[in-house]
């Protein structure tokens, strides 16, 4: 590999460019109008414009991006993560053109795409998916046989369903009684079915996933995240090591994920999600994200190991370098998402020019941005201004570090959300890590965590 | 007669569609009423409705389908009355 086209923008795509700078590979970065005078364009070697502003007519223009690295003479295309990089059309596209995918083949992120192959790779690898009925159940006595199977409580969903109607979330079979009917007749009328399906409802559910690496013979794990904390299902705050898991479960979970991956001769970094039940510490496979993540440095800060340039090395044909004896996790790392929001108008998204800015730096912080003085924020993307990453010897370290680095980021011209995730570090419910995935909306909200 | 302009409250995208397969949300002489959207305004990848505001018919769109539009750029008028 010796020029590799970055097919993203922002803080992803600088960190790819500085990892192959690291290795000696040369790179090319792609960029809409918007970005003409982007950081990831001017860190690159070379950088093409393939469209205007709008994604859908430039990052996510497959075409544009391989015509890019044949005028460029490329040889490799890391896809970074959103737009291209989880569409198996593309993979095998750039695959087609000769040129090498830094992820997965394009029929793995096919097969891992689709949720019910997924589940089947998972049950294959004797990884636990969350219970449930594989298909519709036939009327109420039906439902009323398989509840009891799965363990209440149980959530009714609508198998034609969508959108949350026709999901009904029942304590035992005398509500579920009550529910199937109606539930099922609302199901019809808003999807012309009526077909209703189970699955255990985890009340107090935890995010935690594994991230892997794997070069298609051998697979190692580099211990999990927690991702619980989110809003709208959009992570806010990630860690690395999850706190929420006993080391039992830790030592299962990963060995589960290193299955998964041997199952499918995974090659690349991944990562394989979990819903932990809080109650039961039980865990259950979602499913597996076939690309670099943004939460990936937190994992990076734990375990000493550059993630994006293990990816490179292992699409260059190298074989997996850190043996599963070699890796091991040291303190606790924590990442805010810093976005372009207003936390007083409902996170209404903010772009325009900036300022001044100061960027969090000093012991033990990263802070993974594309943000520069005077930059403007476009409207065309997502809002994500910066990652600020912080390692501790042990977690209550990592968030009092964090609580300076917070602090030190400050951007003139927009909102932001960083004063709002200063104010989350000083929570009790965080100190202690008692939460699960509704917990950040309700405390927005106000309620008790 | 008196003319009320839409103005787009943010920057993005203006899409006069809910959806791609969906019909628009108003045509050219529809007659609308102050909360009826006229369109959809995509910012970082969020989707806010825009309402026209007041009641009338709409004249005219100034703004075509999937156009960048700035915070503050009326999008279309209204004929009140």
């Amino acid at each position: 590999m010796e020029k590799l086209l970055v097919a993203n923008r922002g803080e992803i795509a600088v960190r790819i460019v500085r990892a192959a700078r690291d290795l000696g590979i040369r790179t090319v970065a792609v960029h809409s109008k918007a970005d003409a005078g982007a950081l990831h364009t001017r860190l690159a070697d070379a950088a093409v414009e393939i469209g205007p502003s709008p994604a859908s007519k430039s990052y996510l223009v497959a075409d544009a991006v391989l015509a890019a690295a044949a005028e460029t003479g490329a040889d490799a295309v890391h896809p970074g993560y959103g737009f291209l990089s989880e569409r198996a059309s593309f993979a095998a596209a750039v695959a087609g053109a000769g040129l090498t995918f830094v992820g997965p083949s394009a029929a793995t992120i096919e097969r891992m795409g689709d949720k019910v192959a997924a589940r089947e790779v998972a049950r294959a690898a004797g990884v636990p998916t969350v219970p449930g009925t594989p298909g519709g159940v036939d009327g109420v006595d039906a439902a009323a046989a398989a509840a009891r199977d799965v363990g209440y409580p149980v959530m009714l969903k609508a198998a034609a369903g969508g959108g949350g109607r026709g999901i009904r979330v029942v304590d035992d079979e005398d509500g579920l009684r009550a529910a199937f009917g109606q539930a099922s007749t609302e199901a019809l009328k808003a999807f012309g079915d009526g077909t209703m399906y189970l699955e255990r409802y985890v009340e107090k559910a935890r995010h935690v996933e594994v991230q892997v690496l794997g070069d298609g013979s051998s697979a190692v794990h580099l211990f999990e995240r927690e991702c619980s904390l989110q809003r709208r299902r959009q992570k806010v705050v990630e860690e690395a090591v999850s706190p929420g898991i006993t080391d039992a479960v830790r030592d299962r979970m990963t060995a589960a994920a290193v299955a998964l991956c041997r199952e499918v001769g995974y090659t690349s970094a991944g990562t394989v999600e979990f819903l932990v039940d809080d109650a039961t510490q039980e865990f259950f496979f979602i499913e597996m994200n076939t690309r670099i993540q943004v939460e990936h440095p937190t994992t990076e800060l734990v375990t000493g190991i550059d993630l994006v340039a293990e990816q490179l090395r292992i699409a260059a044909g190298e074989t997996l370098r850190p043996g599963q004896d070699g890796i091991e996790r040291r303190g606790h790392a924590v990442e805010f998402r810093i976005c372009a929001e207003d936390p007083e108008r409902d996170f209404l998204p903010q772009p325009g020019p900036v300022g001044r800015i100061t960027l969090p730096s000093g012991p033990w912080v990263r802070c993974d941005t594309w943000l520069e003085p005077d930059a403007t924020v476009p409207p065309y993307y997502d809002s994500l201004l910066a990652k600020v990453v912080v390692w501790g010897g042990d977690r209550a370290e990592a968030l009092a570090r964090s609580r300076r680095a917070l602090e030190e980021f400050s951007v003139d011209g927009i909102p932001t959300t960083a004063g709002l995730l200063r104010s989350l570090v000083d929570e009790p419910w965080m100190a202690s890590a008692d939460f699960h995935t509704a917990t950040l909306e309700h405390w927005l909200r106000g309620d008790k965590a | 007669m008196s003319r009320h302009e839409v103005v787009s409250p943010i920057p993005g995208v203006f899409y006069r569609r809910p959806d791609p397969d969906s019909p628009p949300f108003a045509e050219d002489g529809s007659a609308v009423s102050g909360d009826s959207p006229v369109g959809l305004v995509e910012v970082m990848k969020s989707f806010h409705q825009i309402a026209a505001g007041a009641s009338g018919t709409l004249v005219e769109f100034l703004v075509g389908d999937e156009d960048e539009v700035d915070a503050g750029q009326p999008v279309a008028v209204i004929e009140i009355g």
